[in-house]
């Protein structure tokens, strides 16, 4: 696998809530143009792990480092960083007092002070992309699940990111939902996004991923190309969770 | 013979109507014509306005800031100390009377200053509605969810920017008809201005009872006027609270 050059490098990270370890000693990098599917049973810590990555969760130890910033430390603009570190939630999290132009333009506006022209301008164009350009004047409340992820999808493009998180995108969706969101994804994925994508869609992770990681008990206990992966389990734990859900 | 009785019947409360009216109208003219007396309704009137709207804004604003600390201080674990303060503020001034806190200012903070008894008046109960503002609108802030704030600061927002654009907008929307409720009671509280002797809309109703010895017409026209400004401010709020709602949840 052609690698790019590392874009986060995750060192020695551990989270403590009280005496419950999510994340236990994780060493971990993600390198440009990869998309890496992260995937485990509930509470194997893989949202946590993700949520790290732009700090949403504090480490209670390690470090974390984008483009070679280290982003657990205080004197970081952690502010500056999360703009090149796109999210999307599973409860999707649109500004539902805002419209739907307003939620993309509001970001580039205010944080990288694009005129009102050219947030607009580059709106549209991320609208039309996922097909909801005639919903630009819409509430969040008027949409449906799918088209609510695939706002907050372009929401987070608009800020220009060099890397998109995924929260499990799909697990708050209607099943008929999941398709067009993983879609957007997919095509994402070919532009050469570099994706991190917490996720129970073991086909999308088969098909999209460039390298699937396995989580259990806040570690990372497996981790191949997706064909590897999912054909020739090595650990008894990955073996036993394939077969639940495959 | 029936209907002589029947004339006789009507013929009665004619009279009654008529002597009844004779004693309205005179009521009326000697507790509001008389003197010039519906003068001291107006300017007690103005009075409640001119305390009620700036108490009102003073406490807003210090409401705000109070809501303000307290959810950082939730939020965050920062303002330990101001939040202890201003939970300690907002417990003294919710367990304790109006009336004996707007006494406390005029009698024991400024006994020894001269200061305006309208600003008494606005600083008392500006101080007061703060409390109840605060936890107004600490309650709006709490009600939006977290996953709000959480896509702010993914963005790249900061914590002050991600409230201010994101979270205080819906909570505002949230608290709507919970602060106009406050205002409605805050407007009423006033009513016991007089206790500093402030000449405001009820105590004004009370100084041409006391003049004229007929407590009727004063009080109700009081009563009267504090429900209409009431009615007023209720049409203006569910006005505005349909505009906020325009097509948004």
């Amino acid at each position: 696998m052609a690698q790019g050059n590392p874009l986060i490098e995750v060192q020695g990270l551990k989270k403590y809530f009280g005496e419950v370890h999510a994340l236990d000693d994780i060493t971990e990098t993600i390198y440009e143009g990869e998309v890496v599917a992260v995937i485990g049973p509930s509470g194997s810590g893989k949202s946590t792990f993700l949520r790290s990555l732009n700090l949403l969760e504090v480490p209670t130890e390690g470090h974390v480092l984008m483009e070679g910033v280290d982003i657990t430390d205080p004197k970081t603009d952690i502010n500056k960083l999360r703009q090149k570190m796109g999210m999307v939630f599973q409860q999707f999290n649109l500004f539902p007092h805002m419209t739907i132009l307003k939620n993309l333009t509001l970001a580039p506006m205010k944080l990288q002070k694009l005129s009102e022209e050219e947030a607009n301008e580059r709106a549209m164009a991320l609208l039309a992309r996922v097909g909801l350009a005639d919903r630009a004047s819409a509430y969040p409340s008027q949409l449906s699940g799918g088209q609510k992820q695939r706002i907050a999808i372009v929401r987070a493009l608009a800020m220009k990111p060099d890397v998109m998180l995924f929260d499990e995108p799909t697990s708050a969706l209607d099943p008929e939902m999941v398709g067009e969101v993983l879609e957007v994804m997919r095509g994402l994925a070919q532009e050469g996004m570099t994706m991190v994508v917490v996720t129970h869609e073991m086909g999308f992770a088969r098909e999209v991923a460039t390298r699937v990681l396995f989580m259990d008990g806040g570690r990372i206990v497996e981790q191949n190309t997706p064909r590897e992966l999912f054909d020739h389990p090595e650990s008894e734990r990955l073996k036993s969770f394939l077969a639940k859900v495959l | 013979m029936l209907s002589i009785d029947i004339g006789a019947f009507f013929g009665n409360i004619f009279a009654w109507l008529q002597n009844a009216w004779a004693s309205l109208s005179a009521d009326f003219y000697l507790n509001f014509i008389k003197e010039d007396r519906w003068k001291y309704l107006v300017r007690g009137l103005g009075v409640t306005v001119e305390v009620a709207f700036f108490a009102a804004i003073a406490g807003i604003i210090l409401g705000a800031l109070l809501a303000i600390i307290r959810t950082t201080a939730d939020k965050t674990g920062k303002l330990r100390f101001l939040n202890g303060i201003a939970k300690l503020y907002i417990t003294v001034i919710r367990g304790t009377p109006v009336v004996v806190q707007l006494l406390i200012i005029n009698f024991v903070i400024f006994s020894s200053v001269f200061v305006d008894a309208v600003v008494v008046a606005i600083i008392a109960f500006g101080l007061n509605s703060a409390a109840y503002v605060a936890e107004v609108f600490r309650s709006g802030i709490m009600s939006v969810d977290e996953g709000q704030l959480e896509a702010g600061r993914s963005l790249g927002f900061n914590y002050r920017q991600t409230m201010w654009h994101i979270v205080m907008p819906q909570a505002f929307k949230n608290v709507l008809p919970a602060l106009a409720n406050e205002f409605i009671t805050l407007l009423k509280e006033t009513s016991v201005s007089g206790y500093i002797g402030l000449m405001d809309l009820t105590k004004a109703g009370d100084i041409i009872r006391s003049r004229t010895f007929a407590a009727f017409f004063p009080l109700i026209a009081v009563a009267l006027i504090y429900l209409v400004i009431v009615v007023a401010l209720s049409a203006g709020v569910t006005k505005l609270e349909r505009r906020l709602r325009n097509g948004a949840r």
